[in-house]
């Protein structure tokens, strides 16, 4: 008999470890405020459908034990197949639950919204009224990590710096497929789409170094789209500043364009200096400046479109080593975006 | 020959597409041949072209198109798993400065081609064969509604299965993963033919699919047989019901979102293009909208399946059968209103995602309530552990924790965190291996006597069941917590040492199942092997309640000598009771349908066609495409698709059954 409760013993014992290496990680504990108000719903979640979960598996093997066949003492009613009562109880017990669960869903979710800009900065301190969040507009590109700063005018590729208790605002675009901007120390992810711009609000609470990749499959490069991101005291912020305004080259549009070419595991690069249009011309599909801007051709199709004539002005431009087609630019007055510099 | 010409005739395709480069498909290639020469050769030394090709091939009978679904179900899972073994094998070595074996070019296409064989060729195929097979038996018809149209409907879903297998030899696969999402399977990223054969195989295999869901919707709702209302229909036909409802309504979604992705790729439209006011976001939505009413078209008849082995083993009437029927309408309906959330995280509002969220967690309660039943149909019952029975009780227990992680995921806060991760990984393997796959297990030993007319051995059986069991828990844990780790899906290389040891352990878990699927196939030899002494002629080894056992095993052709009238939901318990005596005289002649070729030619026809689009070979696509349709109008001019079983025919097969009923008795 021993030997046969041994058995299950361990092997409950070896669930337990298992439980407990899932409770020290980096999702479960994080070191940014948004991250770890998640992580704290996944336990609340969880615990709240134990209540159910548990007894059905103890009943499970409960009655599969007392009811089996050579137990000629246990009850046999073959045919009892109704009680209003019992019915009752089974679909009110799971409704009871998930009513407590969907609450807890709308509220977490509406403070949780990614969009939504931060109220506190950890469960202590709220954010002081008139504070400005840092802005980072993330580029996913062919496989690395763009971050653009425009409050400091500088950029880095995959390496992100934040300073520790301040509102992060990020937006989140990318070049050509779809990704997911990612940083389980700091805040749940959020897609990066082309010609589309998401956000994520969050905030760093203990200074660290921590990883952020792309949590969505994006080709072949994809696992090796990573980068490192440092939580860093105020000071040391400015100095990380510093650092890429010292060492960093120029990111003007042309710049851009040999960037965005598929490359893997690239190497940190700095920009001490980036042009303030590039990332709403990565948001319009418009670097290159050969190709019209999606913004200008919504104007157009708000306008009424330009009927069978639009179909003149698509055509077929080199593109890695292929073409594709696309609508081309339109002459505008004033070059608006600078589309000019961009020309080989 | 001229350039022009050969690009006419052979498209893209050149002998570049052979990958003689690569040891790995030269290994299994020639494991193909030899495998395909040794079956081919025990054909010819059996004598046995003309039985394959007019008995099986040709047959319209839903019984043997319902076996050789599970046959290709089966041998698709093979492949599919040789997959899983290569992703867990390499995850598990490829760390640091260790690359592993398998670039990702290579291992792109694996986890893409794992999750498609999977889905729509391994838990399809077995699905449909066992609605295909018990359905009508246990409405008491003597086929489906469309017998030839369920002929090509097996043949379609197996031209898809041909296309997926010829691209490991032929070209290759897509790099996408398995729902291909745009841009990455548009042209300027995926210009290659793996995508096109992702794309024609599943819209061939989806005709088939769509094909059968309106025969077994015809067929439940018309051929029931007298007395059998919609509320006295056994569980499983309510199950196998919604689920060709949700098929019928749902595939077409599928194959519309792909015929938009196949326009961008063949045609230069830009749908889900990221230039010219393509949005992939519609793509991502109409793919979902299909996607996840198609984790409950697998889920459902599986649910059927235990609850007819429950009740069975159990001894028992199910308990709530009007709840059961309820709770699967339920989630049938709801299963429409959920699929947002499979994307939480591209950015709707929070009031969409908790809209989603929250629908998702509604289907947890009839969720719940079918699990509540079962467990009080177990409840004063007289539990026999037969190895049906286990998986059921394997399943309860596996289920429910996939159950809690796929509720956690839909909490939206949560999924931003576990998205995409290996939690999420683990939960809808939990639910699919510890739902669909122990399902179809359970129902596979379950009606295996019904279909063969000998019982699958017991012995080899537990050993499938316990290794898959243990097996699963051992593969899949570690990846809730590798996901808890922040660990992402459809990694082929690591930097991070210290997530190793989790990945060894989980390939350990991928070894013990493996050893679940040897001892399966052990359990099919030695069964074979010892038919005689588990040979059942009663047709009832397992003193079952519905129809199909009460006929004999394997049922003659026309199912029932005549047509039972029904009086409760279950049918046969309830004429056991009252003393049924079967007729032995007064047989009639039966009128039945015809087998024909036109099924596999026109399915084959189809396949070609799909295979000339997939490399560019226009001239065979003209030629392949006039022939499919020349072919199906031939077909509607022939007029001998019917004949009758004569009385003295149905007199002899009953007066056998007779004797060999007094025999055992």
């Amino acid at each position: 008999m021993t030997n046969l409760l041994q058995a299950p013993a361990r092997l409950a014992l070896a669930g337990l470890l298992v439980l407990l290496a899932g409770c020290d990680t980096v999702v479960m504990k994080p070191s940014g405020d948004v991250a770890a108000q998640q992580a704290q719903l996944i336990v609340a979640s969880t615990l709240l459908m134990l209540l159910i979960i548990v007894p059905v598996i103890a009943l499970t093997l409960l009655f599969a034990w007392r009811y089996r066949q050579s137990n000629a003492s246990a009850t046999y009613t073959p045919d009892w197949d109704h009680s209003t009562r019992l019915e009752l109880v089974i679909w009110g017990a799971p409704l009871l639950i998930i009513i407590a669960l969907g609450a807890l869903t709308w509220i977490s979710t509406h403070k949780l919204d990614p969009y939504r800009p931060l109220d506190r900065i950890d469960a202590q301190r709220p954010v002081a009224a008139g504070t400005k969040p840092l802005v980072v507009q993330v580029v996913a590109l062919d496989w690395k990590w763009l971050f653009i700063y425009p409050e400091q005018g500088i950029a880095t590729v995959n390496e992100l710096a934040a300073p520790v208790d301040r509102p992060i605002e990020f937006r989140i675009t990318a070049s050509t497929v779809m990704n997911s901007f990612y940083v389980p120390a700091l805040a749940g992810q959020v897609y990066a789409m082309p010609g589309m711009e998401t956000k994520l609000h969050a905030v760093i609470n203990q200074p660290g170094d921590y990883e952020g990749f792309s949590a969505n499959y994006s080709g072949a490069g994809f696992s090796g789209m990573r980068f490192a991101f440092h939580g860093l005291p105020d000071a040391d912020f400015g100095r990380w500043v510093e650092r890429n305004r010292a060492e960093g080259a120029t990111l003007g549009r042309v710049d851009y364009l040999k960037l965005e070419q598929p490359s893997e595991r690239e190497p940190v690069r700095r920009y001490a200096k980036v042009d303030p249009k590039l990332y709403p011309a990565i948001l319009d599909r418009c670097v290159d400046g050969r190709q019209m801007c999606q913004s200008q051709m919504m104007a157009i199709d708000a306008a009424g479109g330009l009927g069978k004539g639009g179909v003149q002005g698509v055509e077929r431009q080199a593109w890695r080593g292929t073409q594709r087609a696309v609508v081309a630019a339109m002459c505008t007055p004033a070059d608006p975006y600078g589309t000019q510099a961009a020309q080989p | 020959m001229s350039d022009h010409l050969s690009t006419l005739i052979f498209g893209r395709l050149s002998w570049e597409a052979v990958p003689f480069h690569e040891p790995i498909l030269i290994a299994t290639f020639a494991m193909v041949v030899l495998g395909g020469a040794f079956v081919l050769g025990a054909i010819t030394k059996l004598n046995a072209w003309g039985t394959l090709w007019h008995d099986w091939i040709c047959s319209i009978d839903h019984k043997r198109i319902g076996i050789m679904y599970i046959v290709l179900g089966l041998l698709m899972l093979l492949r599919g798993f040789a997959d899983a073994v290569m992703m867990r094998a390499q995850q598990a070595v490829a760390f640091g400065g260790e690359a592993g074996f398998l670039p990702p070019h290579h291992y792109d296409q694996i986890f893409t081609a794992h999750g498609v064989i999977m889905i729509f060729f391994v838990a399809m195929p077995l699905v449909t064969g066992l609605m295909n097979y018990i359905v009508p038996l246990q409405i008491g018809a003597r086929d489906v509604a469309f017998p030839f149209l369920n002929n090509f409907s097996l043949w379609m879903t197996v031209g898809g299965a041909v296309l997926v297998m010829l691209s490991l030899f032929v070209g290759e696969f897509a790099r996408t993963g398995w729902l291909a999402y745009p841009p990455l399977s548009g042209l300027l990223q995926s210009p290659d033919v793996g995508v096109d054969y992702y794309l024609w195989s599943l819209q061939i295999a989806g005709i088939g699919t769509t094909l059968s869901g309106i025969n077994l919707i015809a067929t439940i709702v018309k051929m029931r047989a007298p007395g059998m209302t919609m509320m006295k229909m056994p569980v499983f036909t309510w199950t196998a019901l919604c689920t060709n409802v949700l098929i019928v309504a749902s595939f077409p979604v599928l194959a519309g979102a792909l015929a938009l992705l196949l326009m961008d790729r063949y045609v230069g439209t830009n749908f889900f293009t990221a230039d010219l006011g393509g949005s992939a976001m519609l793509y991502v939505n109409l793919i979902w909208i299909w996607g996840h009413p198609e984790v409950y078209i697998l889920v459902l008849p599986v649910f059927g399946v235990f609850s007819e082995v429950v009740s069975t083993f159990s001894g028992k009437k199910l308990f709530g059968y009007a709840s059961m029927v309820y709770a699967t309408v339920v989630i049938t309906i709801l299963s429409y209103l959920v699929w947002l959330h499979h994307f939480f995280t591209m950015g709707s509002g929070a009031s969409v995602n908790s809209f989603f969220g929250i629908t998702t967690m509604i289907i947890s309660i009839p969720t719940g309530a079918k699990i509540f039943n079962w467990l009080f149909t177990m409840y004063h019952g007289r539990i026999k552990f037969e190895v049906p029975m286990l998986w059921t009780i394997g399943f309860m227990v596996t289920f429910v924790i996939g159950g809690m992680t796929g509720v956690l995921l839909a909490v939206p806060p949560a999924d931003f965190v576990l998205h995409n991760s290996l939690f999420l990984i683990a939960h809808f393997h939990n639910v699919i291996i510890g739902g669909v796959v122990f399902g179809l297990f359970a129902g596979i030993n379950y009606w295996f006597p019904k279909a063969f007319g000998f019982k699958l051995d017991a012995f080899w059986g537990k050993v499938s069941f316990w290794c898959w069991l243990v097996g699963f828990w051992v593969a899949f844990a570690p990846l809730y917590v590798l996901g808890l780790m922040g660990v992402t899906r459809r990694i082929s290389h690591f930097d991070d040492a210290s997530l190793q040891i989790w990945f060894q352990v989980a390939a350990v878990g991928a070894g013990i199942v493996a050893l679940g699927i040897a001892a399966f196939l052990m359990q099919l030899w030695v069964s074979w092997r010892n038919r005689a002494a588990l040979r059942d002629v009663t047709g009832d080894p397992w003193h079952g309640r519905t129809l199909e056992w009460s006929t004999s095993s394997p049922p003659p052709d026309y199912n029932f000598a005549f047509t039972p009238v029904v009086h409760d939901h279950d049918a046969w318990y309830d004429m056991k009771q009252r003393g049924h005596q079967r007729p032995t005289q007064g047989f009639k002649a039966i009128h039945m349908p015809k087998n024909t070729a036109a099924g596999v030619v026109i399915a084959g026809l189809a396949t070609l066609c799909g295979f000339a689009l997939i490399w560019h070979m226009w001239l065979l696509v003209g030629l392949s495409f006039a022939a499919v349709v020349a072919a199906a109008i031939i077909h509607t001019f022939n007029y001998h698709r019917d004949f009758h079983i004569e009385a003295g025919i149905v007199e002899r097969t009953e007066q056998a059954r007779t004797r060999a009923l007094a025999a055992a008795a």
